[in-house]
């Protein structure tokens, strides 16, 4: 899709994006890219139920908003009736290329990260509190890229809700190494990248402690 | 160092010439000509000074030149100019052939007024460029720099000499600066007025106050920053030599406006900025009295090696204020009282004393009580700094008994005489266990505000050491103070002279 307020950029695809984080460094969550339901079927029984269900697409931004992602399917034949409904839900102008079988990640909590070009000071890693209260909480932190070691540790120091990053209804606290390692791998992939212009990993779900980047969207230049 | 040697000789026109000429010096009070002129002759300059306007009448007793064509060759290094936008490019290419190499432009009616005049500048900064002057401004207000005696600005007041570096995009500014400086003898080393920026940056100057010797540390107010990546660069350079604080205008979407208004500043994402301060070990601040609070306690007092503090205090109630907002503090820990520094201050004061931090003497001591106590704290290896209440207060009452219908009768001569040196020795404390231990210890009253010429405030006025109008602006600055030790500890860097 491409972005109104950049007509110059494109969106790589759910799958093409989260590769190319992980290549670049950051971990990503396991998942497979399936064409049709029998195939989702053999991905999920692999991973273990429950999984997620998501079409995939190069043109697809706005997933949760159009029922596009379907969560906490627990047996074979709801994978295979979610993985049915998502290919036929899709529109030509989706660029669709199949569905996207992922673990079901468990967390209560959720991160956003990511990178943008700020008109003044250039290239920038962000990373705020995600999940329902994002935007009321409005707890958001930059660094210019090239991240430290030190930057990166400062970011989550600097956010102002530290008792969300301590042990929280019997989960534990969130992994900063983790965490720090995701950020520095955020600033090398934007560092040696003439043509992303924005990485946004939203969610990061903290499960049993650690980061796990779930949904990632990367824009390049046209 | 070798660039630091090029900085020092690139400035040193500007902030140490061996001679000014003010073009469009005037006869008239009223106009910045005269002003300018005055304030060179009249705060003390001892280099040589020309006047030159078009008349060639006398300014202030003296021939002005009526064409810079007459200044005579490398006199002058620095020229001052006060006439308008399209005198300029003449003026500049005169001084360059009579050996002037830094030029400061008064004049308004650049980029502030749009297009066109962004246009102007940009002309402006090719031609010196070309000339290899350095031009500030335009659209600024002046420059002093104590070590020379130059008080080349058009607005008030001229500041002790001190170490705090001055760069500012508003003139405005810099003269609410240097009128705190003035009032708490907390002095300032060089102040630009920097304008427009059309060719010498704020971040230019930042870079040449880091590797100034008369220096300490930096206080710049920005509005509108053109290459991000430059003035974070520069910054880093300076903050990794020495601390330097920022206040930024325009950080609100209605500042913004205004800012737009008056320098021509483009909009950012201010919270880009604060990461980017945070970066860069830049000392970010929101107002003016917590940026002028903030660099006079660099420049006067020692960086804490940890954040444990302690508060030294006379009376209860400022305790426990002083307490909740360090208990607030996200940096600065309200220490546990040493059970060895209890027992000490067991042995000295009566038992109605908190025994514990804060430490309340509670009205308990005498002559020697407040210093031995200080003395005690500062020397305590867990102590990294002391917050010090309760100054000025015996000579707050001295006043009243001295002002009213008894004195001197009733003992009252000798009790005042008490009063007064006892807190005039408070302040000489305070100054001498901060050299003696190096750590800081900052004493806040509202006697600072509301009666400076106590003796305590007056104390600390005098030795030109920032004392603090309220504990809360106390425990501000040494979070600023901490914050930027912490920074430098975390990368590495060495502790500061």
């Amino acid at each position: 899709m491409n972005s109104p307020a950049n007509p110059d950029t494109r969106t790589l695809s759910e799958f093409e994006s989260k590769q190319r984080l992980a290549q670049g460094g950051v971990p990503m969550g396991s998942e497979k890219l399936v064409d049709n339901s029998t195939e989702a079927v053999i991905a999920a029984e692999e991973f273990g139920f429950p999984v997620v269900a998501k079409l995939c697409g190069d043109a697809i931004a706005h997933k949760t908003e159009r029922g596009l992602v379907r969560l906490n399917l627990r047996d074979a034949a709801s994978v295979a009736e979610a993985t049915d409904a998502l290919l036929a839900s899709a529109q030509p102008e989706d660029g669709a290329r199949g569905v996207l079988i992922a673990p079901m990640v468990g967390g209560t909590r959720e991160l956003i990260a990511g990178t943008l070009v700020d008109p003044t000071f250039g290239k920038c890693v962000m990373l705020g509190i995600g999940g329902i209260f994002a935007e009321a909480l409005a707890d958001v932190t930059f660094r210019l890229i090239p991240l430290s070691r030190q930057d990166a540790e400062d970011m989550i120091a600097n956010l102002e809700h530290q008792s969300w990053f301590r042990e929280f209804r019997g989960e534990p606290e969130v992994n900063r190494d983790e965490l720090v390692a995701i950020l520095l791998g955020l600033s090398r992939i934007a560092q040696n990248s003439e043509e992303i212009v924005s990485i946004d990993i939203n969610p990061l779900i903290i499960s049993e402690g650690s980061p796990i980047a779930v949904d990632a969207l990367v824009e390049v230049k046209s | 160092m070798n660039n630091a040697k090029t900085l020092q000789d690139r400035f040193q026109p500007l902030f140490d010439p061996k001679g000014i000429v003010i073009a469009g010096a005037s006869s008239h009070p009223g106009k910045f000509g005269f002003v300018a002129a005055h304030n060179v002759l009249s705060e003390g300059y001892q280099g040589k000074v020309f006047f030159m306007n078009r008349e060639g009448s006398e300014v202030l007793g003296r021939q002005a030149l009526s064409s810079l064509e007459d200044l005579p060759e490398n006199e002058a290094d620095l020229v001052f100019i006060c006439t308008p936008p399209r005198t300029i490019p003449d003026m500049l290419r005169i001084s360059a052939r009579k050996g002037i190499r830094a030029a400061f432009i008064a004049a308004a009616g650049f980029g502030e007024l749009g297009e066109e005049g962004k246009a102007l500048e940009e002309e402006l900064a090719r031609l010196a460029n070309e000339l290899g002057i350095l031009v500030a401004g335009p659209n600024g207000q002046g420059v002093i720099s104590t070590p020379s005696d130059l008080c080349a600005q058009i607005i008030a007041p001229y500041p002790p000499r001190g170490h705090i570096g001055l760069a500012s995009q508003s003139g405005g500014f810099i003269q609410s600066l240097q009128n705190y400086a003035h009032k708490t003898g907390v002095g300032v080393s060089r102040a630009i007025s920097a304008g427009n920026c059309a060719h010498t940056g704020l971040e230019a100057f930042l870079e040449y106050f880091g590797v100034d010797d008369e220096t300490r540390v930096g206080l710049t107010y920005v509005e509108g920053i053109e290459d991000g990546r430059q003035f974070f660069e520069k910054a880093r350079g300076m903050t990794e030599q020495k601390p330097l604080v920022v206040l930024k205008g325009g950080a609100t979407s209605g500042g913004q406006r205004a800012a737009a208004s008056h320098t021509g500043a483009l909009a950012s994402d201010d919270r880009v900025f604060d990461g980017m301060c945070r970066q860069a070990g830049i000392t970010r601040t929101h107002s003016l009295e917590e940026a002028f609070e903030a660099a006079a306690s660099f420049a006067t007092h020692p960086l804490p090696r940890g954040p444990n503090v302690f508060v030294l205090t006379t009376a209860g109630g400022w305790g426990v204020v002083t307490a909740d907002r360090l208990t607030q503090s996200r940096d600065l820990e309200l220490m546990p009282i040493p059970e060895d520094l209890r027992a000490a201050f067991d042995e000295r004061l009566p038992p109605r004393w908190s025994r514990n931090n804060p430490a309340d003497l509670a009205g308990s001591e005498t002559r020697d009580t407040v210093a031995e106590c200080m003395r005690l704290a500062a020397g305590h290896p867990a102590v990294d700094a002391i917050i010090f209440l309760g100054a000025g207060i015996q000579s707050n009452l001295g006043l009243m008994e001295k002002n009213g219908r008894f004195y001197p009768e009733f003992g009252l001569e000798r009790i005042v005489d008490f009063h007064f040196r006892q807190d005039a020795r408070y302040a000489k404390l305070a100054v001498d266990c901060e050299k003696e231990f190096g750590k800081p210890i900052l004493m806040a009253t509202e006697l600072v505000d509301c009666q400076p010429e106590n003796q305590a405030p007056a104390g600390m006025i005098e030795r030109g050491v920032l004392a603090y109008p309220s504990s809360w602006r106390a425990v501000t600055a040494l979070e600023h103070l901490y914050q930027y030790a912490h920074w430098r500890k975390r990368r590495e860097l060495p502790a500061l002279q």
